[in-house]
């Protein structure tokens, strides 16, 4: 029978939606899960695991793992993918996980597929879908010649399993190994934003070059604030320095999928779109009735953005209260 | 100071991507093929490093089709880039057979002291090469690299994560370094630089010269398909008052998203 491995990620005490997603689709299949988890109260989590379906639970919990360091981390997974006999691995394809599995693919000579949006288990075989060149087609993913089937999954794409409250997992402790001495974590700076990152975010307000200047973004910052979302830009903003790099939505920029995303002030230039057309609902705000953004979208509201979008704001306030 | 860039050819950003009719993979007819634009980044950011080191040699290497490919690298080598190395294959070839070509390839010169990619090519978004070929050459890897200063044989390099948050790094020799944007801006090649790069040594070699196959692939893709038409637009008329009312109106009861 085939036996699936997750890598847990968690903050604040608790398991990342995105495990819980991949916990859940191996148990839903009837799957043996064996789980790892690393990092400073890695052992807290150990339990979670178990409600969501883990017979097994590795731990590294050591303050010396608080910061990602890729090859220590590589260690840890590779030694413990290989003892486990799984022959399919998942993982949330989160910014460490993209940087950190390919790496362990190479040192158990196998296959893996980043960025992965359907998942599902056909007996003892898995069938996987990944978006391809941004988004503008999307195809099966193959493994040959593969141990172990590495699996990165974006977030936000499988159903969520009610937690079995105190079902049993057996966990097992892992030491941290010696850090190689070629590099070192010289200093970790935590980001201002206290927001769900774009990739992760369920709703996203993005603005473009018809927002006229940065700190027209306020605006934006405002509508964000009362749906809970995050802002993105194009590029034309981001190249401008209105806007850091990090918010850029497209084929150079984050690839999003979030259930709502409101463009605004953006004509939808196809490198932009290849980044966002994955989106559920797309709603575009823009003075231009022949902007290509309207072509992928759901809603679209002809007008002037400082008109409209204050007014929005407002009714969303209204909405949720 | 041998420093080397790796670097991909994929469809221009603009291209419309076109199924083959079986749904085996893209109709590569009519195809525009660009450098990967990641990998700009790189070739800049390698010749930073070159100005910086004083007596240094920057190759760039590419595999894939020699008959395009040799395109990116002579580009690469009208930015500033000394020579380049072609590994000759049919097709683009997965992410680990092409690290495990970049690795032998670059293995088979005298020195290598730091290597520079793109952070993912983004025909298919992988992600993965760097980390394989850190992990065959048996050095450390840093991706999606926004800084990067040299000084004295050590490296600090910047990796920008969820939320803005920033990973700082210190390397003490060869990494894999991968770039992404923000790292710096790419300089135009000049009409000069494009005639010498003309001249420029670009070598070749093919998977057998380097004991591999194209049989090798851990990941294939099959199945292709679109994404589904969207339904028309729905344009929402009236004020700027009405048209919000209406809008959200319809994302709470129509669209559910709220
Ligand atoms: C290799 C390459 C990679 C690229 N990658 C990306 C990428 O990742 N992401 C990306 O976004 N772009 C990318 N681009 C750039 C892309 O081609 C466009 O130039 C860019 O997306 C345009 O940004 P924009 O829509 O903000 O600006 P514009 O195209 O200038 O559009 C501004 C829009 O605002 C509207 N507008 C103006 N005033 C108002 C108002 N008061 N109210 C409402 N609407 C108003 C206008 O009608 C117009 O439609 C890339 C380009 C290349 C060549």
């Amino acid at each position: 029978m085939s036996q699936v491995f997750v890598f847990c990620e968690f903050s604040n005490g608790k398991l990342k939606k995105g495990s819980t997603e991949l916990l859940s689709a191996a148990k839903t299949a009837g799957k043996k899960i064996t789980a790892l988890v690393i990092g400073p109260g890695a052992k807290d989590i150990a339990s979670q695991t178990g409600e969501y379906g883990a017979s097994t639970c590795f731990v590294c919990d050591d303050e010396k793992l608080k910061s990602y360091h890729p090859l220590a981390f590589a260690q840890i997974a590779s030694q413990t993918i290989k003892d486990s006999g799984c022959n399919i691995f998942l993982a949330t394809a989160s910014m460490m996980a993209k940087d950190l599995f390919p790496r362990v693919a190479a040192q158990l000579e196998t296959g893996i597929a980043s960025d992965c949006t359907d998942l599902s288990f056909s007996g003892d075989d898995l069938i996987i879908k990944k978006p391809l060149y941004a988004g503008k087609c999307k195809a099966q993913v193959q493994f040959n010649n593969s141990p172990v089937k590495m699996v990165l999954m974006r977030p936000n794409q499988l159903p969520v399993n009610t937690p079995v409250a105190g079902a049993s997992v057996e966990m097992k402790i892992l030491s941290t190994p010696d850090f190689d001495s070629r590099m070192t974590v010289k200093e970790v700076s935590v980001g201002n934003s206290d927001k769900v990152d774009l990739t992760e975010a369920n709703i996203i307000v993005s603005g473009g070059r018809g927002m006229k200047e940065a700190q027209n973004f306020d605006l934006l910052n405002q509508l964000a604030d009362t749906l809970g979302a995050t802002v993105g830009a194009s590029r034309a903003v981001a190249d401008a320095g209105w806007v850091p790099h990090s918010m850029q939505v497209g084929q150079t920029g984050k690839t999003v999928a979030p259930s709502l995303y409101i463009a605004c002030g953006i004509s939808g230039a196809i490198q932009h779109l290849a980044g966002m057309s994955g989106s559920k609902v797309i709603v575009a705000i823009n003075t231009d009735k022949d902007a290509p953004i309207f072509s992928k979208a759901t809603y679209g509201v002809v007008g002037d953005l400082f008109d409209v979008v204050p007014k929005l704001t407002e009714e969303f306030k209204a909405a949720l209260n | 100071m041998r420093i080397f860039v790796c670097i991909k050819q994929v469809p221009d950003t603009e291209t419309k991507i076109k199924l083959m009719p079986d749904g085996s993979g893209i109709d590569e007819g009519g195809v525009k093929w660009i450098m990967n634009p990641y990998d700009e980044f790189a070739v800049e950011e390698a010749l930073k490093l070159k100005q910086t080191a004083g007596d240094a040699t920057v190759t760039v290497i590419s595999v894939g089709p020699k008959k395009r490919v040799a395109d990116a690298l002579r580009t690469a080598m009208a930015m500033g880039a000394d020579d380049g190395i072609v590994i000759d294959c049919e097709n683009s070839l997965d992410s680990f057979t092409t690290a495990k070509a970049l690795a032998a390839a670059i293995k088979k010169e005298p020195a290598c002291d730091f290597v520079f990619s793109g952070k993912l090519a983004i025909d298919d978004n992988a992600g993965s090469v760097s980390q394989y070929l850190a992990e065959f050459l048996e050095i450390p890897h840093v991706t999606v690299v926004s800084g990067f200063e040299a000084s004295s044989g050590k490296y600090v390099v910047t990796r920008e994560v969820e939320g803005g948050t920033k990973e700082i790094f210190e390397l003490t020799g060869p990494a894999v370094v991968a770039a992404n944007k923000g790292l710096n801006t790419p300089r135009y090649a000049s009409l000069p630089g494009i005639m010498k790069a003309k001249k420029k040594p670009l070598s070749e070699l093919n998977l057998s010269d380097l004991g591999l196959s194209s049989s090798d692939a851990k990941v294939s893709f099959t199945n292709f398909e679109l994404p589904p038409e969207k339904p028309p637009v729905k344009f929402i008329d009236g004020d700027p008052a009405a048209q919000a009312k209406e809008l959200v109106r319809l994302l709470k009861d129509e669209a559910k998203v709220l």
